[in-house]
C-alpha cells in the first residue's frame, strides 16, 4: 500500500523512537533504584559497596540470560530457579568429590534442557506445564543428591572472589557477560535467526530453518547459562541446598521484562535484561537498607514486579500502539 | 494396542479424556491390593477418601483456569491456601459459634484473591503466569504477617473433618458436591459453556456474543474460592492452619489437571479426570512411601508423570499454529 519512500521512512522513524523509549526503561528504573540508595547510604557506591551489592547479582544476571533465551523462543521457563539450585548442589557434591562425574552430570543437564526445547516444539505442548513438571524433577534430584556440605571447588571460589584493580570485579563480570550475550544474540547471524524464530516461526520455517533445532539450541543455551549461574552462585556462597535459588524464577522473568523484552515475538534485549537483573538485585538490597520487616520482603519483591510491569505499560503506551 | 480399529479407538479416547486417569487409578489400586493384602489396601482407600479431597478441590479450581485458554494457569494456589486457611482459623478462633463467620471469611478471602489476580492480569496485561506468581508473593507476605500463632480449628469442624461414614471420609461428600456443582455449571449452564468457548477461541467467543472478560474474571474467582474451601477443610483436618500447608498443592493441582485429561491449551475440562488423577497420584504416593522412597523420588516421579502425560496428549494444533 505504501509505495513512496516517505511513507516507508515514517514508520521506521516511529519504530526507532519506540525502540529508544524501550531502551530507556531499564536505564530509568536502574537510576530510580540507585539514586535513593546513594542518598541514604553514600558508601554504597564505593568499591567495596559495589562488590557487596552486586556480588550476588552475577548469578542472577546469568539466570536472567537463561530466561532470555527461552523467552526468545516464545516460551517460559518456570524451572530455572530449581535448576540453578540443582547445579549448585551438583557443584558442591559431585564436582568436589569426583570432578569428571560432576562435569558429566552438568553436561547431561544442558542436554536435557535442549531435549525439552525440542520436545516442546515437536509436540506443540505448553512450556509452562512442562517446565513446571521439570522444576519438580530438578528439585527432587537435588534432594536425592548426597547432602551438600560447606564445600565448593577451589577454583570456583577463588574465581568468584577474585579482586580486580580499580573497577569492582562484579561490574567487570557483568559487563563481560552482557557483551558476550549481546554479540551472540543481537549481532551474530545465528542470533538474529533465532530471534526470528520467536518473531515469526512460520516464515523462518519457509526459509528452510528447522524450528525444532532452533528451539533445542535456545533451550540448550538456557541450560548452559543456568549451569553458569549455579556455579557462580556456588562460588559466592560456597554452600548449596535444594532451595537456594528458587526465587530466581521470578527474578529472571522480571529481569527480562524490565529490560524491555516482550513475552512473545522474539523481541528481547540482552543488554536490557542484564540491566534489569542488576536493578532487581539492587532493589532487594535496597529493601534491606530501609529495614523492611523480613516477612514483607518477599511481598515487596512481588509488588516491585507489579510496579515494573505497569511501568512497561506506561512506556509502551507512550511509544505508540503496536 | 489394537491397530485394526485405530480411528474409532482414539475417537472414543478423545470423547472420554478421563478414562486414562481412572484406569491408572484402578490399576495402581489393584497393584496395592496385591502387594499389601486386602485389609491394608482397604485402610489405604479409606485414608485416600480424605486426602484426595483437598487435591480434588484445588484441582477443580486449576482445571477451570486452565480451561479458560492457552497460557492460563494459577500459580498463587499455595499462597491462597496459606492466606485463606489462616484468615478462617483466625476469625473462628476455635469457637464453634463462629463457624459460619469462618466459612464466610474463607470464601470472602478466596473471592478477594481471585479478583486481585484477575485485576493484575487485566490491568497490567501480563500473562496470567506472571500475574499470579507475583500476586502469590504478596499473598504469602500477608499470610506470614497475619499468621503468627495460628489458631486451632473449632471442635465441631475438626470432628466433621475427621469423621467417616461407612469408611468414607465425610470430606469426600463435600468434594463430591463441589464436583457435581462444577460439572453442572461447566456442561449444562451458560457460564460454563462460555468458559469452554473462550478457552477454545476467545476471539470467536467474543464475536459470538460471549462476554469474554466477565467469564475470565468469574473463572479466577471460582478457582480461588474452591482453593479457599480446600484450605478451610485442610486446616480443620490437620488441626490448624500452617503457612506451608499449601506447598504440595502447586504441583498436585497442575498434575491432576494434566493427568486427568483436561486439555492444557484450554477449552476442554474433565472433572471426572480430576478425581481419577487425584486417586492415582495418592496411590502412587502410598506405594512409593511403602517402598521407602523419600520426598525426592516422589517429586521426580510426579514431575516425570506430568511431562510424559503432556507429551502423549500433545498440544492442540489449532492453538499453536
Amino acid at each position: 500500500m505504501n509505495t513512496t519512500t516517505a511513507a516507508r521512512t515514517a514508520p521506521s522513524r516511529a519504530a526507532t523512537r519506540r525502540m529508544d523509549l524501550k531502551a530507556a526503561l531499564p536505564v530509568v528504573s536502574l537510576l530510580a533504584v540507585l539514586m535513593p540508595m546513594a542518598i541514604i547510604q553514600p558508601n554504597a557506591l564505593s568499591y567495596f559497596g559495589i562488590v557487596m551489592l552486586l556480588n550476588l547479582g552475577v548469578p542472577i544476571v546469568l539466570a536472567t540470560l537463561s530466561q532470555l533465551a527461552v523467552i526468545t523462543a516464545n516460551e517460559l521457563d518456570l524451572s530455572i530457579g530449581s535448576f540453578v539450585s540443582l547445579v549448585a548442589c551438583i557443584g558442591a557434591t559431585l564436582l568436589v568429590r569426583t570432578p569428571w562425574l560432576g562435569c558429566l552430570a552438568l553436561a547431561a543437564c544442558v542436554l536435557v534442557y535442549a531435549l525439552i526445547g525440542a520436545l516442546i516444539e515437536s509436540r506443540r505442548i505448553s512450556s509452562v506445564v512442562v517446565t513446571l513438571g521439570l522444576s519438580f524433577i530438578w528439585n527432587g534430584l537435588s534432594v536425592l543428591l548426597p547432602s551438600p556440605g560447606g564445600t565448593s571447588p577451589e577454583w570456583l571460589s577463588s574465581l568468584m572472589s577474585f579482586k580486580t584493580p580499580v573497577v569492582p570485579a562484579p561490574l567487570v563480570w557483568t559487563a563481560l557477560i552482557a557483551l558476550v550475550a549481546h554479540l551472540l544474540l543481537m549481532r551474530s547471524p545465528a542470533g538474529v535467526a533465532l530471534r526470528g524464530v520467536g518473531g515469526n516461526s512460520g516464515a523462518m520455517r519457509r526459509f528452510g530453518w528447522s524450528i525444532i533445532r532452533a528451539k533445542a539450541l535456545l533451550f540448550g543455551c538456557a541450560g548452559l547459562f543456568g549451569v553458569l549461574s549455579g556455579l557462580a552462585l556456588l562460588g559466592l556462597t560456597t554452600s548449596a541446598d535444594a532451595n537456594i535459588a528458587l526465587r530466581y524464577t521470578l527474578l529472571s522473568v522480571a529481569g527480562v521484562i524490565l529490560g524491555g523484552g516482550e513475552f512473545v515475538g522474539g523481541r528481547v534485549s540482552a543488554l536490557g535484561a542484564v540491566l534489569g537483573a542488576i536493578t532487581l538485585t539492587l532493589a532487594s538490597s535496597f529493601l534491606s537498607f530501609v529495614q523492611i520487616p523480613p516477612e514483607w520482603q518477599i511481598g515487596l519483591q512481588g509488588l516491585i514486579l507489579i510496579v515494573v510491569l505497569s511501568l512497561r505499560l506506561v512506556f509502551r503506551n507512550r511509544g505508540g500502539r503496536q | 494396542m489394537k491397530p485394526a480399529n485405530n480411528t474409532t479407538f482414539f475417537a472414543t479416547l478423545r470423547d472420554l479424556p478421563w478414562l486414562w486417569s481412572v484406569a491408572g487409578a484402578v490399576i495402581v489400586g489393584i497393584a496395592a491390593m496385591m502387594s499389601f493384602g486386602a485389609f491394608t489396601a482397604g485402610n489405604m482407600l479409606s485414608a485416600a477418601s480424605a486426602f484426595v479431597v483437598f487435591t480434588v478441590l484445588v484441582g477443580l479450581g486449576q482445571m477451570l483456569v486452565v480451561t479458560s485458554g492457552p497460557g492460563n494457569i494459577d500459580l498463587s494456589i499455595p499462597a491462597t491456601i496459606a492466606l485463606s486457611g489462616g484468615v478462617a482459623m483466625r476469625v473462628m478462633a476455635a469457637h464453634d459459634g463462629a463457624l459460619a463467620a469462618g466459612i464466610v471469611a474463607a470464601v470472602g478471602t478466596g473471592i478477594a484473591i481471585g479478583l486481585f489476580n484477575y485485576a493484575l492480569i487485566r490491568l497490567l496485561r501480563i500473562p496470567p503466569i506472571i500475574a499470579t506468581l507475583s500476586s502469590s508473593f504478596v499473598l504469602q507476605s500477608t499470610a506470614i504477617s497475619l499468621g503468627r500463632g495460628s489458631a486451632a480449628p473449632p471442635p465441631m469442624l475438626e470432628n466433621f473433618a475427621l469423621s467417616h461414614v461407612a469408611g468414607v471420609s465425610s470430606l469426600a461428600f463435600v468434594a463430591l458436591a463441589a464436583t457435581a456443582l462444577v460439572a453442572i455449571a461447566l456442561f449444562r449452564l451458560v457460564p460454563g459453556r462460555s468458559l469452554s468457548a473462550v478457552g477454545q477461541n476467545a476471539r470467536a467467543a467474543n464475536l459470538a456474543g460471549v462476554r469474554v472478560e466477565r467469564v475470565r474474571c468469574a473463572t479466577y474467582v471460582s478457582c480461588s474460592v474452591l482453593v479457599a474451601i480446600a484450605a478451610l477443610l485442610l486446616a480443620s483436618f490437620s488441626g490448624g492452619a500452617t503457612l506451608d500447608m499449601g506447598a504440595d498443592y502447586m504441583l498436585l493441582s497442575v498434575a491432576v489437571v494434566v493427568i486427568g485429561g483436561t486439555q492444557v491449551s484450554g477449552g476442554r475440562a474433565s472433572p471426572t479426570g480430576v478425581w481419577g488423577a487425584a486417586c492415582f497420584l495418592f496411590l502412587i504416593n502410598a506405594l512409593l512411601n511403602a517402598s521407602g522412597a523419600g520426598a525426592g523420588v516422589r517429586a521426580v516421579v510426579y514431575g516425570g508423570l506430568i511431562i510424559v502425560v503432556t507429551t502423549i496428549a500433545g498440544g492442540s494444533p489449532a492453538a499453536r499454529r
